[in-house]
C-alpha cells in the first residue's frame, strides 16, 4: 500500500508542477509568452491526439488537419457568424469533427498501410477544398477573419485573474481545455480499449484472431483522435482571431505528423514535448530567415536518423544510462 | 454548340499532359512497385530538372542550347537521385514505411527552399527550339510541333520501357524483386544494385519531364507539390505499381482534366481529390493493380 | 465438434483445397499431415475464417460458421496458433494474454478501467500453466523461439476455446523442446477437454499422440483413420516413401 502511494507520489508530481507552471505563465510571464504558451497548448492536443492514431494503434493518418480544420470552421461559424457562446461552439465542433471523423474513417478503415494514408490525405483535401470554395460558408478564400474571443467576464468574479487581458484569460481557458482532454486521452489509451489499439498495432491478423473486430475498432480511434482535433481546432481558431483554409491544407498533416515523431510517438507525452519543440524552434528561426521549411526538413533528416526515438526517447534512453529507470507512461 | 475543332484541340492538349504525367507517375510506380517506397521528393526532382535545364540554357544560350539542357537536366538529377539513394534512403530500409516516407518529405521541404535560394520565386521559362517551333494544322486547330515531339517521345519510352521490363534479364529482375525481395536476395541478386538503379532511372525521367516542360509551362515553385499530387491519381488510378496503369492512368487523366476544365471551370482542385477518394474506395489497386482484398 | 464439408479453394484456378471432409469429434486430438503444398495451411485458414471457401461448409458444434470474420469465429470457439510465431511483440508477456483475456470477455469497448489492474489473476493463472510465470514482465519480442511458441499457445488458450488449431506447433524446435512442447500440449488438451487439430511434420510427434490422422496430398485427403490404419496405407506410403 505504501509503495503504490510511493510510486503515485514520484509519477503524478511533474505533471501538475507543470500543470501549475503553464498556469502561473500570464503573471510570471510576458504577453509574447502566453501566446507561445497558447500555441504550445493547442498543438499539443492537435499532436497527442495525431499519436492515438499513430503510435497506440499503428495508423498512419495524412489528413489529421481535415478535424483540426472542421473544428475550427464550426466553431469560429458558430461565434462570429451566429454569437453562440464559446461552449455550445466547442462541443458543436467536437461533435461535427467526430462526424466527419466516423464518416471518413468507415472508408479509411477499409484499407491498410499506404492506401490508408492516401484516402486519409485525400479526404483531407476534399475539405480543404470545400473550406476554400465555399464562400458563403467559410468565406472561401478569404476566410473568417475577426472570430470573437469568448465570454469571458465571469472570470473577473476570481480574485487573480480579474486583472488580466483577454488574450490571458483565454490562455487560461485553452490551458484548462487542453488539460482535462489530455487526461481524458491518457485514460482512454490506459484502459482495455487502449490495450485492444495497442494489440491491433502490434499484430493486426493475431489481433482479429483474438477476438477483436479490428475495423471497428480503429473506426473508433479514427473518431476519438478526430475528435480532439476538432477541440484543438475550436480553440486554434479564437487563439488564431480567424479561420482560413491554408490551416487545412497537407502541409499542416505533415507538420502534425513531424511533432509527433519529433516528440516520440511510442510515449503519451512525446507529442507533447515535440509541439513545444516545433513552436519555439519555428518562431527563434523563421526571426532569423524565411527558410524555415529547409530548416524543417534538416531537423527531420537529423531526427529519422539520429534520434528515431525523439526526444522523449532520448531523454528515456539518457536516464536509463544514469541509471534511473521510471516507468514512462507508454502512449 | 461546342466545336469539334475546340474538342479536338483539347483533346490534343490532353494528350500532351498525359505524355508529361507518364513520365512522371512511371518513375514514381517504378519506384514503389520494386522499393514499396512512395517517393513525396519525385516532384522535386521533376522542379529541378526544370530549374537544372532553364540554368544550362542561360549558360549555352537559346539556339543550341535545349538539347543539351535536357540532357545535362536529366543526368544532373539522376545522379543526385543516386547520393540521395545510397546515402540516406539505403539506411531506413529496414524500418517501418513511415520514416521513409518522411525522409522523402523532408526531402521536398529542402530540396524546395534550396530551389527557392538558388532562383528565386520569380516565373522563369525556356523558349522552343528551333527546331520544333512552328505548329501543325490538324482538323481545325494547330498542334504544337514541340507537344507532338513530346507525346512520339513519351511513347517510345513507354514502349521502350515495357520491352526493358519484358525482355531483358534485368527486366525480370526487377520484375522478380517487385514480387519477392527477399527471395531473390537469397538467389544472390544484388538486390542493393537493382534499388539504386531503379532509383537513379525514375529520378532521371523527374529530371527529364521537368526539363521538357519549360517550353510549355513556367517555372515556378510550387510546381514541385503541384505535379506530385497529379502524380499521385495517376497512380491510383491505374494502380500502384503497374506499368500499364501508369500510362492509362495518365492518358485518362490527362483527359479528364483536359475536358473537366471546360465544364468545370474550378473542376481540379475538388474533384481531383475527389476522383482519388472514390477510386480508393471502390477499386484501391486501380485499373491494372494487383487486387489486395 | 469440428466437421468440415467438401471444401474447396482454388486461386486464380490453382486449386489448393479441393472437397475436403474433415471430422474431429469433441475431445479428440487429431491431425493434418502431408508433404508441402498439399494445402495443409490452406485449409487451416479456411477453418478460422482468414480465407472464404469456393464451396462447402464448416461447423463447430453444429453450428455453421463457413465465410464469418476471424474475429467472430474465435468468438465462437475456435482457437488458433499460427506457423510462423504471432505474439504481440512489444507488450510484455502478461499484456500478451491480458489482451486475449479482455478481448475474450468483451471489456474491449471499455473506456475508462486502468487496464493495468485488470485480469491479474486469470492472467498469472494462464502463464503458470505453460510455463511462462516467471517471464511476465518481459517484452514479448525478446523472449527466446521456444518461449514465443509457448506464448503464441497461451493466447490462443486465453480465448477459452473448444476447438485448438496448431499450425506446425514444434516447428523450428530442438528435440528436447519438442517433446516438452507435446506434453504441455497433452496436458492441456486432457485438463480442459479441448478438442485438438494440428499439422505437422514431426511424424514422431504426429503418432506420439495423435488419436486421428488426416493425410493430404495436393489438396485433397487421401487417407483418414487411426495412426494404425494411416500407417498402413498403401496409398500414403506411395505418397511419402515413393512406393
Amino acid at each position: 500500500m505504501m509503495s503504490r502511494i510511493g510510486s503515485l507520489c514520484v509519477r503524478l508530481p511533474w505533471m501538475f508542477f507543470a500543470f501549475l507552471a503553464m498556469l502561473s505563465i500570464p503573471w510570471f510571464g510576458s504577453r509574447y509568452d502566453v501566446f507561445l504558451g497558447t500555441q504550445i497548448a493547442i498543438d499539443s492536443l492537435f499532436a497527442v491526439s495525431l499519436n492515438l492514431l499513430v503510435g497506440t494503434t499503428g495508423l498512419v493518418s495524412f489528413g489529421h488537419v481535415a478535424y483540426f480544420g472542421i473544428g475550427a470552421y464550426v466553431c469560429g461559424i458558430l461565434m462570429k457568424t451566429y454569437g453562440a457562446p464559446f461552449i455550445v461552439a466547442l462541443l458543436a465542433a467536437a461533435m461535427g469533427a467526430a462526424a466527419c471523423a466516423a464518416v471518413f474513417g468507415y472508408f479509411c478503415v477499409r484499407l491498410t498501410r499506404i492506401y490508408f494514408a492516401m484516402l486519409t490525405l485525400a479526404f483531407s483535401q476534399i475539405v480543404w477544398a470545400i473550406c476554400f470554395k465555399w464562400d458563403d460558408v467559410t468565406g472561401g478564400d478569404q476566410g473568417l477573419p475577426d472570430v470573437p474571443y469568448p465570454d469571458l467576464h465571469w472570470m473577473s468574479a476570481i480574485p487573480a485573474i480579474g486583472e488580466l487581458r483577454i488574450d490571458d484569460r483565454f490562455y487560461l481557458v485553452a490551458v484548462v481545455v487542453v488539460a482535462l482532454s489530455l487526461a481524458v486521452m491518457r485514460r482512454i489509451i490506459g484502459s482495455p480499449f487502449g490495450r485492444m489499439l495497442t494489440a491491433i498495432r502490434e499484430n493486426r491478423e493475431r489481433a482479429a484472431f483474438i477476438g477483436v473486430n479490428v475495423r471497428a475498432y480503429e473506426l473508433a480511434a479514427f473518431v476519438v483522435a478526430g475528435t480532439f482535433a476538432g477541440i484543438a481546432g475550436a480553440l486554434f481558431g479564437i487563439f488564431n482571431r480567424g479561420v482560413f483554409a491554408d490551416y487545412v491544407y497537407w502541409p499542416k498533416s505533415a507538420e502534425v505528423m513531424i511533432m509527433v515523431i519529433l516528440g516520440g510517438i511510442q510515449y503519451f507525452w512525446g507529442p507533447v514535448a515535440g509541439a513545444a519543440t516545433l513552436v519555439l524552434l519555428n518562431q527563434e528561426i523563421t526571426s532569423y530567415t524565411e527558410y524555415w521549411p529547409l530548416v524543417l526538413g534538416v531537423i527531420l533528416v537529423v531526427l529519422l536518423y539520429a534520434f528515431p526515438g525523439g526526444i522523449v526517447g532520448g531523454i528515456a534512453g539518457l536516464a536509463r544510462l544514469v541509471g534511473l529507470n521510471g516507468s514512462r507512461v507508454r502512449a | 454548340m461546342v466545336e469539334p475543332s475546340l474538342l479536338f484541340g483539347q483533346f490534343l492538349g490532353g494528350l500532351t499532359t498525359a505524355m508529361f504525367l507518364f513520365l512522371i507517375a512511371s518513375g514514381l510506380s517504378l519506384v514503389f512497385g520494386v522499393m514499396r517506397v512512395l517517393n513525396f521528393a519525385h516532384g522535386s526532382f521533376y522542379m529541378l530538372g526544370a530549374y537544372l535545364a532553364w540554368q544550362t540554357v542561360q549558360l549555352l544560350g537559346t539556339t543550341h542550347g535545349f538539347w543539351p539542357a535536357v540532357l545535362a537536366a536529366a543526368l544532373g538529377v539522376a545522379l543526385l537521385g543516386a547520393v540521395i539513394e545510397r546515402t540516406l534512403l539505403r539506411q531506413l530500409y529496414g524500418r517501418e514505411e513511415l520514416y521513409q516516407l518522411l525522409l522523402t518529405y523532408a526531402l521536398v521541404l529542402i530540396l524546395g527552399d534550396a530551389a527557392k535560394a538558388a532562383w528565386g520565386t520569380r516565373q522563369l521559362s525556356v523558349s522552343r527550339p528551333p527546331i520544333l517551333a512552328g505548329g501543325i494544322e490538324l482538323l481545325g486547330t494547330t498542334l504544337p510541333t514541340y507537344n507532338l515531339f513530346v507525346m512520339l517521345l513519351g511513347s517510345a519510352i513507354a514502349v521502350g520501357g515495357w520491352l526493358a521490363l519484358t525482355k531483358s534479364s534485368a527486366g525480370r529482375m526487377v520484375r522478380a524483386a517487385a514480387l519477392d525481395r527477399e527471395m531473390l536476395g537469397a538467389l544472390g541478386a544484388n538486390v542493393g544494385a537493382i534499388y539504386t538503379g531503379m532509383f537513379v532511372v525514375s529520378s532521371f525521367l523527374a529530371g527529364l519531364s521537368g526539363a521538357l516542360v519549360t517550353p510549355i509551362e513556367s517555372i515556378v515553385p510550387g510546381m514541385d507539390v503541384e505535379i506530385i499530387v497529379e502524380a499521385f491519381i495517376v497512380v491510383v488510378i491505374g494502380g500502384l505499381g503497374s506499368f500499364w496503369g501508369t500510362f492509362w492512368g495518365s492518358l485518362i487523366y490527362g483527359e479528364v482534366l483536359s475536358f473537366g476544365i471546360l465544364v468545370f471551370p474550378s473542376f481540379s482542385i475538388f474533384s481531383v481529390f475527389a476522383l482519388m477518394a472514390v477510386i480508393l474506395i471502390i477499386r484501391p489497386w486501380g485499373l491494372f493493380g494487383r487486387p489486395i482484398r | 465438434m469440428l466437421e468440415v464439408h467438401r471444401v474447396s479453394k482454388s486461386f486464380n484456378g490453382f486449386l489448393a483445397v479441393a472437397e475436403v471432409s474433415l471430422t474431429v469429434a469433441a475431445g479428440q486430438i487429431a491431425a493434418v499431415i502431408g508433404p508441402n503444398g498439399a494445402g495443409k495451411s490452406t485449409l487451416f485458414n479456411l477453418i478460422t475464417g482468414h480465407l472464404r471457401p469456393n464451396d462447402g461448409r464448416v461447423l463447430i458444434d453444429g453450428r455453421d460458421i463457413t465465410g464469418l470474420a476471424p474475429h467472430r469465429i474465435c468468438a465462437m470457439g475456435i482457437g488458433r496458433s499460427f506457423q510462423r510465431t504471432n505474439i504481440f511483440p512489444r507488450l510484455t508477456v502478461f499484456e500478451n494474454v491480458q489482451a486475449a483475456l479482455l478481448a475474450h470477455q468483451g471489456r474491449g469497448p471499455n473506456f475508462w478501467s486502468r487496464s493495468q489492474a485488470l485480469c491479474r489473476g486469470e492472467g498469472e493463472e494462464l502463464l503458470a500453466s505453460i510455463g511462462l510465470a516467471d517471464q511476465a514482465h518481459d517484452v514479448a519480442g525478446t523472449l527466446s523461439y521456444g518461449n514465443q511458441k509457448q506464448l503464441e499457445l497461451g493466447i490462443a488458450l486465453a480465448s477459452d476455446p473448444q476447438v485448438l488449431l496448431l499450425d506446425e506447433p514444434t516447428a523450428g524446435m530442438s528435440a528436447s523442446e519438442t517433446h516438452e512442447a507435446i506434453a504441455l500440449l497433452g496436458r492441456i488438451a486432457r485438463e480442459r477437454g479441448l478438442t485438438l487439430l494440428f499439422t505437422e511434420h514431426d511424424m514422431a510427434v504426429v503418432f506420439s499422440i495423435a488419436e486421428k490422422i488426416a493425410v493430404m496430398h495436393q489438396g485433397r485427403i487421401i487417407a483418414d483413420g487411426s495412426p494404425a490404419s494411416v500407417r498402413a496405407d498403401s496409398e500414403v506410403r506411395r505418397v511419402y516413401l515413393g512406393r
